[in-house]
């Protein structure tokens, strides 16, 4: 995935957004999040402001991608779910539309079963998302086109 | 590959710290850490061994302020410097947009960094990147150790695409903020071109 940016407009990110609410609340979590495969943070749902998010999608990402690697060593593709059991809090990780991870964080006030349950039914729709924003990228859309060396050097100041 | 996000207005980049074993990636990474204002940075997270070498990779989120409305925030990971680690290496190039190269300068340390340096292009080719065309720059790192190969030596070893080349102490911090603002400006002109 080397070619060109990944770009995310207002109506698909609104659109995952939507998703990621309806999910919070079907599975009882406490919090929902949608990283890119590269570790950036997409959106998230829940009560965010406990976690550090930005630390959470990177380590994320890296997590899917140890066991890709791991995944490929024994001749499968990749591993698409991940599931961690912690004393309190468990962690659901799955891989969406090959591109995207997403990160369901859970307590006892929900279970295992149900959370896959319902990220099975989200993943779905968010594919569909993710394919539109692939269409648009696809169509040379929303690249920042009016950034200058000054702008760039502004950074700086 | 960068991240750009209209809704949050923001621009997402990555940048990796590649290098041979002890080069001083790590290094770079801390005193980045420890100079940049709170609110420009999160937190660093290391995933080493026990004898703090870098077992997977360091990770340290920037934030420098706006271009055009836009919010820049760039991911700044390291690679385990050492051979057998390559597999974690392919992994953390993937969505790179820009490799700072951190050569250590110790004429000891000189076929150490050839290796590194050709690592790097298979790798990167491997990911799908055009190693010729990827932003780039050099740092010669451990300038103020005795017994160092010249700058005019490591730059015919290492310096093929003639990219931004710089000295630098990653201990004491020389070097260290200008080889971050080379590669950032690389990459922000690449995404004004609309990508690789």
């Amino acid at each position: 995935m080397a070619q060109g940016h990944f770009i995310l407009r207002e109506r698909e990110y609104e659109a995952f957004m939507a998703v990621l609410r309806k999910l919070l609340a079907d599975s009882y979590a406490k919090i929902v999040f949608l990283v890119d495969k590269d570790g950036s943070l997409l959106a998230s749902a829940g009560d965010t402001a406990e976690f550090d998010t930005t630390s959470l999608a990177s380590l994320a990402a890296g997590n899917i991608a140890a066991t890709g690697g791991l995944a490929n060593l024994i001749g499968e593709k990749e591993f698409s779910i991940l599931f961690h059991e912690g004393e309190r809090d468990n962690m659901h990780l799955s891989v969406v539309g090959d591109r995207l991870i997403l990160v369901v964080v859970f307590d006892r006030r929900s279970s295992v079963g149900l959370v896959r349950l319902r990220v099975r039914r989200s993943s779905e729709e968010l594919a569909k998302i993710l394919a539109v924003v692939h269409e648009k990228a696809a169509a040379g859309e929303g690249v920042i086109e009016e950034l200058t060396e000054a702008d760039i050097e502004s950074l700086f100041k | 590959m960068s991240f750009i996000n209209y809704s949050s207005r923001e621009i997402n980049c990555k940048i990796v710290y590649y290098g041979p074993g002890l080069c001083g990636k790590t290094t770079n990474l801390q005193y980045i850490y420890r100079r940049m204002t709170p609110d420009a940075r999160g937190k660093m997270i290391s995933l080493a061994t026990e004898t703090e070498r870098t077992l997977f990779f360091d990770f340290l989120p920037l934030s420098l302020g706006e271009v055009r409305g836009f919010k820049t925030r760039f991911h700044l990971y390291t690679v385990p410097g050492q051979v057998f680690y390559d597999a974690s290496r392919r992994l953390i190039l993937r969505g790179v947009d820009g490799v700072v190269f951190c050569a250590d300068s110790q004429l000891t340390r000189v076929d150490a960094n050839v290796e590194s340096m050709e690592n790097l292009r298979v790798n990167l080719r491997e990911q799908g990147y055009n190693p010729e065309q990827l932003p780039l720059v050099l740092q010669y790192n451990k300038r103020d150790l005795p017994g160092v190969a010249s700058v005019a030596e490591l730059h015919a070893l290492l310096n093929r695409r003639n990219v931004p080349e710089f000295e630098s102490s990653a201990t004491t911090g020389i070097g260290i903020f200008e080889t971050l603002k080379a590669i950032i400006k690389l990459i922000l002109i690449d995404l004004k071109k609309g990508g690789r």
